[in-house]
């Protein structure tokens, strides 16, 4: 079942460039001085973003007492710089197939997305990196494992066998998916985001998440890293504490001893120690999954 | 209606010489109804002093409404005592926060993060409510009414009209009125000006007639032309908006905090001195003015 190479870019062809108003969304929203105009048209210029960044401003959450019916309205009413933090949650997570015949459990998915981006983006806040560059944190943490859905979507037969060796040999999901097809997730993802042109770092953030490797790591790595980790680490602990699972106490408690010691430094703490002020994430999540939510559906 | 500026200075308290007349604690406005019921605006540093006077009179029962979460408008919050003490019963109104889809009671307990403040959010012992408003849904406290208008700031930011008795109060919060994005000579300019137009027709609606206007003023005209978008208004987009509504008095507030007593008062003297002012009466707001309606 191994895959070609060819194979890969094929799927990455097939995959939609809306995420061209993204790409020039990030760029516009990461220099400090982004001019509403600009803004505005790269907004009003993709239809779909413009209908979803409207839904989201006349929801209940902003309880808004006039309908807002047009960009330029929203710019007047709200203000630019939230349509702006609409703008980048609404296009980062409305580019991708929402189904797959793989079996691969899309609320999961997007769960544990979530969960890197925002922890992800917490590391970055606790690390003392500007609020204009924590977006892209939470971006790179939201895409990391973009290749997961690429791979159900395009190959679900052989996807299914995957994740199955992954579940009944209990291995990580990326070594079943190198031994079945040649590739893990991490690579198809770096293409994607290559193709979206999105920056390097987050490119390689997305490449280097299953590997530790030797060069030299940005701190966008290095924390899309540790967000990942950080979060099965949650993830096995709750199981842990739900059911007294023994063999998930002891995955989570190999995951932060067998951390790459870039990473640990770069942290400076244990994932335990991690975890105590990760304590409102859930509702983090939560929150964050409406912004999924509403650019579900149409 | 007893309205006390508890604190007039916008971004940073800045207590020293060179503001002992018009006070150093940041934005907190103090609202007695002839009935006695207490309504408080924003949490910025001059909510200290008021929380240890109305200690004195137990159970304290009062709503506190946040305009926006910038920290001038909170950080008095976790130093306002009444809020540790049980049997005293507080409700917190504010805007929910939909960018980081936060609620105002996760921002205020983030604010008491230990690293900040030691005290956490689950310890304070008041009964304390706390209530995300909805745009132009009213509030009944006592026998006044408050009602929130989001107007412009980089944050949401909720003006609030207090009306009780026939009495009528609005604070704007930090406000800056909306620029138009676009240059003149660009296709969108003349659409974009009529929605900026009526959206302060809808403030001057909200606003009609009310008896005192506390607002935003931090920069002077010259200072405005490199403060463009900061979020903040001038003497000019005061005295516009008194005249558009027909404000009966109007205090300039969220002082700067590089602005001394003496050039509050040169420039106020400047302002006054202009011809064409409506028939407002304007005046610089005051740490611990009383305003009598
Ligand atoms: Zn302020
Ligand atoms: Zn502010």
């Amino acid at each position: 079942m191994p895959i070609h190479h060819d194979q890969l870019i094929d799927m990455v062809d097939k995959i939609p460039t809306f995420q061209e108003s993204v790409h020039r969304i990030l760029a516009l929203t990461t220099s400090p001085d982004c001019s509403a105009k600009d803004l505005v048209q790269v907004i009003e210029h993709d239809p779909i973003l413009t209908i979803k960044v409207l839904k989201l401003v006349n929801s209940a959450y902003f309880g808004l007492s006039q309908e807002v019916t047009s960009v330029n309205h929203s710019v007047v009413y709200v203000g630019i710089n939230t349509i702006k933090n609409v703008a980048i949650s609404v296009a980062t997570t409305g580019a991708l197939p929402k189904t797959n015949k793989a079996g691969l459990n899309m609320n999961r998915f997007w769960e544990h997305s979530l969960a890197v981006g925002v922890i992800a983006k917490l590391l970055a806040e606790h690390k003392g990196v500007g609020k204009n560059e924590q977006a892209n944190y939470f971006v790179a943490g939201l895409l990391h494992d973009i290749g997961k859905v690429l791979f159900a979507h395009f190959i679900p037969a052989d996807y299914q066998q995957v994740l199955q060796k992954s579940e009944v040999e209990k291995i990580p999901l990326h070594l079943a998916e190198k031994q079945l097809l040649g590739f893990d997730h991490s690579e198809i993802g770096a293409m994607i985001a290559e193709k979206w042109q999105l920056p390097t770092d987050l490119i390689s953030s997305i490449r280097g998440h299953h590997t530790a490797v030797e060069q030299e790591q940005t701190p966008l790595s290095l924390a899309i890293y540790a967000a990942n980790q950080a979060a099965h680490y949650l993830e096995l602990m709750a199981q842990a504490a739900d059911n007294g699972d023994q063999y998930a106490l002891s995955r989570a408690t190999d995951i932060d001893n067998s951390l790459p010691a870039d990473v640990k430094t770069w942290l400076g703490w244990p994932l335990s120690e991690v975890s105590k002020w990760l304590s409102n994430l859930d509702e983090e999540i939560d929150k964050a999954l409406a912004f999924i939510d509403l650019s579900d559906g149409e | 209606m007893i309205i006390n500026l508890r604190g007039v200075r916008g971004s940073i308290p800045v207590p020293g010489k060179d503001t002992i007349k018009y006070g150093g604690n940041t934005t907190c406005i103090e609202i007695t109804t002839d009935e006695g019921d207490k309504i408080i605006i924003d949490g910025g540093s001059g909510i200290r002093q008021l929380g240890n006077e109305l200690m004195k009179q137990l159970p304290v029962n009062c709503s506190i409404f946040i305009t926006h979460t910038h920290w001038d408008h909170i950080q008095g919050l976790p130093f306002f005592i009444p809020l540790f003490v049980p049997g005293n019963n507080i409700d917190i109104y504010g805007s929910f926060d939909p960018v980081y889809m936060k609620d105002l009671k996760t921002i205020l307990a983030q604010q008491m993060e230990y690293c900040y403040f030691p005290v956490r959010e689950s310890e304070l012992n008041a009964n304390i409510t706390y209530n995300n408003l909805k745009e132009g849904e009213a509030i009944q406290v006592g026998s006044a009414t408050v009602t929130p208008l989001l107007i412009n700031h980089p944050v949401l930011n909720f003006g609030y009209k207090v009306e009780s008795n026939g009495k009528r109060f609005f604070f704007t919060g930090d406000y800056e009125p909306p620029l138009n994005i676009y240059l003149p000579e660009d296709e969108g300019y003349i659409e974009y000006q009529r929605l900026i137009d009526q959206q302060k027709q809808i403030l001057t609606n909200f606003i009609q007639d009310v008896d005192v206007v506390v607002a935003d003023c931090q920069y002077t005209r010259e200072e405005y032309l490199t403060k463009k978008g900061w979020g903040h208004g001038t003497h000019d987009s005061c005295i516009e908006m008194a005249r558009a509504a027909n404000i009966g008095t109007l205090y300039f507030t969220h002082h700067d905090p590089t602005r001394t007593d003496q050039e509050l008062d040169r420039i106020y003297q400047e302002v006054m001195s202009r011809e064409d002012l409506p028939s407002t009466e304007f005046y610089i707001a005051k740490e611990g003015t009383i305003i009598e309606l």
